[in-house]
């Protein structure tokens, strides 16, 4: 058995086993507390910067495989687990997890106590942490965690979004033209969208609004993604010159961030955020309660923007923060929530065919 | 908090009802137990806290529910049309929320509704509309339903006749599942793989469903299981609460399969699938709101998914999801019913956030069903797609590994862990390795209840993960959880760990302390010591519904060995109060119903009350009940780590049955402040040596007896005493083996049978007082004051199980005299005993005789019985003297007499066991019990019967097959029925003695007297009652299918004379009065007023 150690910034240090790629990495400890899903989780990019503790006692049940993932490679900075599953059961596993921690040399951890750190970072907020393989001295750890980059003012898009447009493959029949904006989108999106019609061009987060209007888009996406959504001053003239474009805007979580901020708003950092599928949204347009996923730390501040302007649709039933928003006036909505899913519930994909309607309606009056 | 915010239209609950009708499940029954007192009490309290008037109908009085204070009007009354319609008259319910009494509420709801009874009174069913209930609970139209939204489900054709069937068969194939319509707990189901057995199972299905139908299914046994508890509102919001995974796969009812929460082995993507499945069927098959349950196959190698079956109500498996995830389903449904939305309905646990959530958690939850095949001579120990189990345990830990663990000596059965405890018995003889494995290989083929440790043991002996998933199907990931704790074993068994890191990892794993005793050959009590000084103490989590994510105010507790604890003790003196664990024959609901009473009447008086208890059907572990729940296992181990940890002012463990009160002893040893009756005293009453001074100095009597530990010593006893005798081991509930044994080779017969099933305890031989009457009395004493409470005679003679017998309260035919004797008598027994709580005792009168049968220093079964009769809650009375509180200041010093007559009557389940005797006898196996409230013993005991099921007849035939000595005894009965107009069949004897009497009769050739015999009659649906009394093996065994074919047939059969001769005395009042309708608290106030 090879031996880990998680220490946080807070000065708790937890050993355990070694089970992913060996080495050292820090970043901001998280919790999720999703029970299904880790695959998805580990290649969604906006965990980027983050280590990711599954509350979730059993991980790895059902191994890795081709299929469910959300981009090309896992994003996490490290990932913590009470029991790593060696010997997976599942007719769909082509790995272990085991084994895909260690080809996409994330660091991980097992056999220490997620539930104590979930409380402790329930407590404490989100903490700076390590996780090493290699050094065991505690207050030499202690010293890394402190001394590790702080997630507020953080750009983490720089590192994760695409450097280069491309073409996602486009559906059997297209009806649409749509251009997503990656801050690190999540491949189940661009599947939806496929799904719903859409051809979609993906660029690269500092694309500039020439360079969308030339794709002559009937949509825009705005991706989720990793980081403080304060920390990206570059991307919001983008977003407002196309608000003032009145083009349809699609927001999902850091996108729906960025609308924020392109909106006069502005984002705080939430105590230690919301990372699970079993969390409850309210439209308030509607009375429906849907189970949405969520990962997020940061949330749009409702009191920065004019609620004359905007409609804030979505409120999140556990904490009442703001969960979506739809203004009075565009077609522009956003959510702070992930309805495309993967992992997590289907209770929201509604939503992209609200943005196609949207779509419809910005195509008539263009023709008309 | 309710939420509130801009654009959130509330929903408030319904102005336009006022009083709603709730109907209970009835007894308990296999396939429906304490589940459903959860559910239903639950629901109770969750529509009175809206302000609504509730009224209940529930014929089970050993429910909580049924208690005055649960419901504003209580019914004990039979559940049926008839009696709810007058119920319905009487009361003039607005609503009617049918989705909380288990099948058997359901299935009168639906009655109800279609005979026009709901609609003639203005009665609204809420929760559930009857097309949606019919969708679901039809097969055919289900299966339409399902591929109508897309969704997949087994080849299946619905049936009515053997010769659809044989088509159906020619068509896809023999290997299928017959599952009739309209049964409970899969009654009358089967599974078949060739030609014979399909059409065999086809015509019992046919013959078990009331309405002659049977769905055949395409068989997808060996496919995993799962199932989803879903809730949905009016608005059309819906959450899945739990998912669980069966360890044991398609093929054995989800009743008696080993389940695990939450699904381990499904990738998001599949899982998602599921849920948006589940959502889909809640949506096609209209439930308005509350919750369902939906069960789901997948094939293992595909991912097929394909849907089983959806309940449209609260379940067996919402209760275990409701103690798995913290939600409370039932409670959470009631208010759905009324109006309310998941978002308005705030999470108890966490207060600040909605309902409208999907519980996530962040430890492993295993129910391990508890079966009585042993009492059932004859039965196979087979499980199947007909559910057998009579209870079931609930374990929660941190990881799989030590949730199997804590499940199985949960269960207690004997085992304190999966295997390496020192009971694991090898197959085969020889000592061959290879054998072995393969002889286990070969058992654990066929579904049985010891499957789990014949894995592990070929485990041990070298059997791959692979092997065992092929001959059993158990998908690999159990398995290898199961090889990870085998594979420790040799190193834990190896060397006693020196430093607390080692012993940690041990614990970690779920070995109890006697597995390591075991492994170490040390005493548990060297085991326990150890670990403590290392400091290897269990650290207690919460279930939180959020695995943390926010804070839970819900003191609901599982240990585990990971470290931290979150223990939360108010301060405030505390008392523990232990649970009876799962349900088995003998020690039930009953029992429940004390804990939970106990725990009332001790947070009334400001206690801090802490109950301790692993099964997941009970009202004790709603976490409502107490004011901390720890849902842990009742062994001496779990108990005493929290007995360290909160450190109580007291322990109870007078209510829990014998599982408490076996560790009472050890408990006090090891220093826990045991209230109310001493062990010292308990060991008095329960020891026969010790007994016998007791009984010596109180001057009373006693059927000879001895007690032996051989064969010889025992026939030296009989043959002193006198034949016949009853023999029994020591120390168990239940009457677990006790048998009457008429001559010498019949007890040479048991004692080795006995000596097996108790060898730590010696065998007790009585003398068996034949025609003697049976008394049953409960008692209270503080040591001061006795009151006798209840004084029960006994229907059936003494010889057949107290817990088996239909009894009155009070007693029907007894002298005055003899009264008084017996209060006299158990006014010096208490007292003799330094009785501080209950206590139970029963006698055998004959003449003028009174002999002391047992005294049991605790609470019985029949307390919830005898305090609906009385209108006195004496379990919680006992739990406050115990305490310290005196009677004198509780008000209770005279023995209450009641104004009216209350009837027990039992429920048995041998429908479920095919080939088994229904004779009753000195091993209990009844599962549960009903009561019957009436102003005379008649129209009480039609009442008890009417409840239990058993149609007595009005007009009709009637077959006699009496015994010589009840010949003798028989005239009035025989008079009675001639007098009541019914037509007599008797067998030659019997016959001959009523002419004697001057009766008409026709004589009626036995079984084995050529053709047509009364077989043929009963099979004819010519006889309306049988009254059939064997004596001695061999008559036993000439009648056996005859009361078999009864029993399919449902004719009602006695098979006592007591209980011919009332239910003579039921038709004759049924014939001339009309039962009476009042609530429970209606006679109450009677004897306030009396």
């Amino acid at each position: 058995m090879k031996k880990a150690i998680l220490a946080i910034a807070d000065g708790s240090v937890f050993e355990g086993r070694a089970v992913g790629a060996d080495g050292e990495s820090t970043g901001e400890l998280v919790f999720n507390t999703s029970m299904t899903g880790y695959q998805e989780i580990l290649t969604d990019p906006s965990y980027a910067g983050q280590i990711v503790t599954m509350t979730y006692p059993h991980i790895g049940n059902y191994g890795c495989n081709e299929a469910d993932t959300e981009s090309k490679h896992p994003y996490v900075w490290g990932f913590v687990m009470r029991e790593c599953c060696f010997e997976p059961s599942n007719w769909r596993a082509t790995s272990t997890l085991p084994e895909y921690l260690q080809k996409h040399n994330v660091v991980a951890i097992d056999g220490v106590d997620t539930r104590q750190i979930t409380r402790l970072l329930r407590t404490k907020g989100a903490q700076k942490a390590v996780i090493s393989t290699v050094d065991f001295d505690h207050a030499s750890l202690l010293n890394k965690a402190r001394n590790s980059a702080d997630m507020a003012g953080s750009d983490f898009v720089k590192e994760v979004a695409v450097k280069e447009a491309y073409e996602w493959p486009a559906p059997a029949e297209v009806k649409y033209r749509v251009v997503a904006m990656d801050y690190g989108i999540k491949h189940n999106i661009l599947r939806l969208l496929s799904a719903h019609g859409c051809s979609v061009r993906v660029l690269p987060a500092t694309a500039g609004p020439e360079e969308v209007l030339a794709e002559k888009p009937d949509g825009v996406f705005l991706s989720n993604g990793p980081g403080d959504p304060a920390a990206l001053p570059y991307v919001y003239p983008t977003v407002r010159a196309l608000i003032d474009r009145k083009i349809p805007i699609f927001g999902i979580c850091l996108g729906h961030q960025i609308l924020g901020h392109a909106l006069g708003g502005n984002t705080y950092k939430l105590k230690f955020g919301h990372r699970g599928g079993n969390q409850p949204v309210l439209d308030q347009n509607t009375g429906r309660v849907e189970i949405t996923a969520q990962n997020h730390g940061f949330a749009v501040d409702t009191a920065t923007l004019n609620a004359d302007e905007i409609d804030f649709s979505h409120v999140h039933l556990n904490d009442r923060t703001c969960s979506g928003m739809t203004h009075k006036t565009l077609p522009i909505f956003s959510v702070q929530y992930h309805p495309e899913a993967s992992p997590g519930p289907h209770d929201s994909r509604y939503l992209f065919e609200r943005f196609t309607k949207l779509m419809d309606e910005y195509k008539a009056a263009q023709s008309a | 908090m309710r939420p509130s915010g801009n654009g959130e239209r509330a929903m408030p609950k319904r102005e336009d009802i006022k009083k709603i009708l709730l109907i209970g499940s009835g007894p308990i029954v296999i396939g429906q137990a304490c589940e459903f007192d959860y559910s239903g009490t639950q629901a109770c309290k969750a529509l009175r806290e809206e302000g609504y008037t509730v009224v209940l109908v529930n014929s089970n009085p050993a429910t909580i529910m049924t208690d005055p204070e649960t419901a504003d009007r209580v019914y004990v009354e039979p559940l049926t049309v008839e009696f709810l319609e007058r119920i319905i008259e009487r009361e003039r319910p607005d609503a009617l929320l049918p989705t909380v009494g288990g099948q058997t509420g359901l299935n009168l709801a639906v009655a109800l509704a279609e005979q026009g009874i709901l609609h003639k009174y203005g009665v609204e069913l809420i929760g559930a509309k009857l097309g949606a209930i019919k969708k679901a609970e039809d097969r055919g139209l289900f299966k339409e339903a399902m591929l109508r939204c897309g969704l997949d489900v087994p080849r299946s054709k619905v049936v009515h006749s053997a010769e659809e069937a044989r088509d159906f068969g020619a068509e896809v194939g023999y290997q299928a599942v017959i599952r009739p319509a309209f049964t409970l707990g899969g009654t009358g189901a089967g599974i078949s793989f060739n030609k014979n057995e399909y059409e065999k199972a086809v015509q019992y299905g046919l013959d078990a469903s009331p309405v002659t139908e049977v769905l055949i299914e395409e068989s997808v046994i060996g496919w995993k299981e799962f199932e989803l508890e879903v809730m949905r509102d009016l608005k059309g919001n819906v959450v899945i609460i739990c998912s669980i995974e069966n360890f044991d796969p398609m093929g054995v009812h989800t009743g008696d399969s080993i389940t695990v929460a939450p699904a381990q082995t499904l990738t998001d993507k599949e899982y998602q699938i599921m849920r948006d499945a589940a959502i889909t069927i809640m949506r096609e098959i209209g439930v308005d709101t509350g919750g369902s349950n939906v069960q789901f196959a997948v094939c293992p190698t595909t991912g097929r998914l394909t849907v089983i079956e959806m309940n449209p109500r609260v379940s067996r498996s919402s209760a275990l999801a409701s103690k798995a995830t913290g939600f409370p389903i039932a409670k959470i449904a009631a208010k759905l019913a009324v109006g309310y939305t998941l978002n308005e309905i705030p999470n108890d646990i966490t207060r600040e956030t909605p309902a409208s959530f999907e519980p996530t958690v962040d430890y492993v939850v295993t129910k391990i069903p508890r079966w009585a095949f042993e009492k059932f001579p004859g039965a196979q120990d087979v499980l199947t797609v007909q559910m057998k189990s009579v209870g079931e345990t609930m374990s929660i830990g941190r990881t799989f590994k030590e949730s199997l663990q804590k499940a199985i000596r949960g269960l207690e059965i004997g085992r304190a862990g999966m295997g390496a405890d020192g009971k694991d018995k090898p197959l085969t003889a020889g000592g061959d390795p290879v054998a072995e494995k393969d002889a286990l290989l070969r058992a654990m083929r066929t579904p049985n209840r010891d499957r789990v440790f014949q894995i592990a043991s070929a485990l041990r002996l070298g059997a791959t993960v692979e092997d065992i998933f092929e001959t059993t199907k158990i998908d690999p990931w159990f398995v290898r959880q199961m090889k990870e704790i085998t594979d420790a074993e040799p190193a834990m068994q190896h060397a006693v760990p020196t430093d607390a890191a080692a012993m940690r990892r041990i614990k970690q794993l779920g070995f109890s302390d006697r597995q390591l005793a075991f492994a170490w050959g040390k005493t548990e009590d060297d085991v326990r010591a150890l670990r403590k000084q290392l400091g290897v103490i269990p650290g207690y989590r919460l279930v939180d519904t959020c695995a943390a994510e926010f804070e839970a105010y819900t003191p609901y507790y599982y240990s585990s060995y990971d470290g931290e604890d979150e223990t939360r003790l108010s301060g405030k003196e505390s008392i523990i109060i232990l649970g009876g664990g799962p349900n088995r024959i003998g020690q039930g609901i009953e029992f429940d119903y004390c804990c939970v009473h106990a725990a009332f009447a001790l947070k009334d008086d400001g206690y801090e009350t802490i109950m301790v208890n692993c099964n997941p059907e009970t009202v004790s572990t709603d976490y409502d009940t107490s004011d901390s729940l720890f849902f842990e296992p009742v062994t001496f181990e779990d108990v005493m780590n929290i007995i360290d940890r909160v450190k109580p002012k007291g322990v109870i463990v007078q209510f829990g049955g014998q599982t408490p009160l076996n560790l009472a002893q050890r408990l006090k040893a090891a220093g826990a402040p045991i209230i109310g009756t001493t062990p010292d005293s308990i060991a008095r009453a329960e020891d026969r040596e010790l007994f016998r001074d007791v009984v010596e100095r109180l001057n009373l009597l006693q059927p000879d007896n001895a007690t032996a530990t051989s064969f010889e010593q025992a026939s030296v006893i009989a043959d002193r005493i006198g034949y016949p005798v009853v023999v029994r081991p020591s120390f168990v509930l239940g009457g677990r083996a006790m048998e009457i044994v008429y001559d010498r080779a019949a007890l040479e017969r048991y004692m080795t049978v006995a000596v097996e099933a108790s060898p730590e305890h010696p065998i007790l031989i009585d003398k068996f007082l034949e025609s003697a009457v049976e008394i049953d009395v409960d008692a209270i004493s503080d040591g001061e004051t006795v009151v006798v409470a209840g004084i029960m005679q006994h229907i059936e003679e003494a010889g057949v199980h107290s817990g088996d017998s239909a009894c009155i309260l009070p007693p029907y035919d007894l002298p005055e005299d003899i009264i008084r004797r017996l209060r006299e008598q158990t006014r010096a027994l208490a007292r003799e005993l330094e009785v501080i709580g209950l206590m139970n005792i029963q006698y055998a009168v004959r003449g003028d005789d009174i002999y002391l049968l047992e005294v049991n220093p605790r609470a019985s079964r029949t307390i919830p019985f005898v305090s609906k009769a009385i209108g006195v809650p004496l379990a919680k009375l006992a739990a406050r003297v115990m305490a310290g509180k005196k009677l004198v200041d509780l008000g209770f010093t005279e023995d209450p007499t009641p104004s009216y007559i209350s009837a027990k009557e039992v429920v048995l389940p041998f429908i479920k066991f095919p080939g088994v005797d229904i004779l009753l006898g000195p091993e209990m196996r009844s599962t549960g019990e009903v009561m019957g409230i009436d102003q005379s013993m008649g129209l009480a005991f039609a009442k008890s019967q009417i409840a239990a099921g058993t149609r007595l007849p009005m007009k009709g035939t009637i077959f006699l097959s009496l015994n010589k000595n009840d010949q003798k005894n028989m005239d009035d009965v025989a008079q009675g029925l001639h007098e009541l107009g019914f037509k007599l069949v008797a067998t030659q004897g019997t016959a001959a003695r009523l002419r004697a009497l001057g009766i008409p009769v026709e004589a009626v050739a036995k079984l084995n007297e050529g053709r047509p015999n009364i077989l043929d009659r009963v099979i004819n649906g010519e006889i309306d009652w049988i009254i059939n009394t064997p004596l001695g093996i061999d008559a036993k065994e000439d009648d056996r299918a005859l009361r078999r074919a009864a029993l399919e047939r449902a004719v009602p059969t006695m098979t006592t004379l007591a209980a011919a001769r009332a239910g003579v005395a039921a038709i004759s009042a049924m014939r001339t009065g009309n039962p009476q309708l009042l609530s429970l608290q209606e006679y109450h106030a009677q004897n306030k007023r009396s």
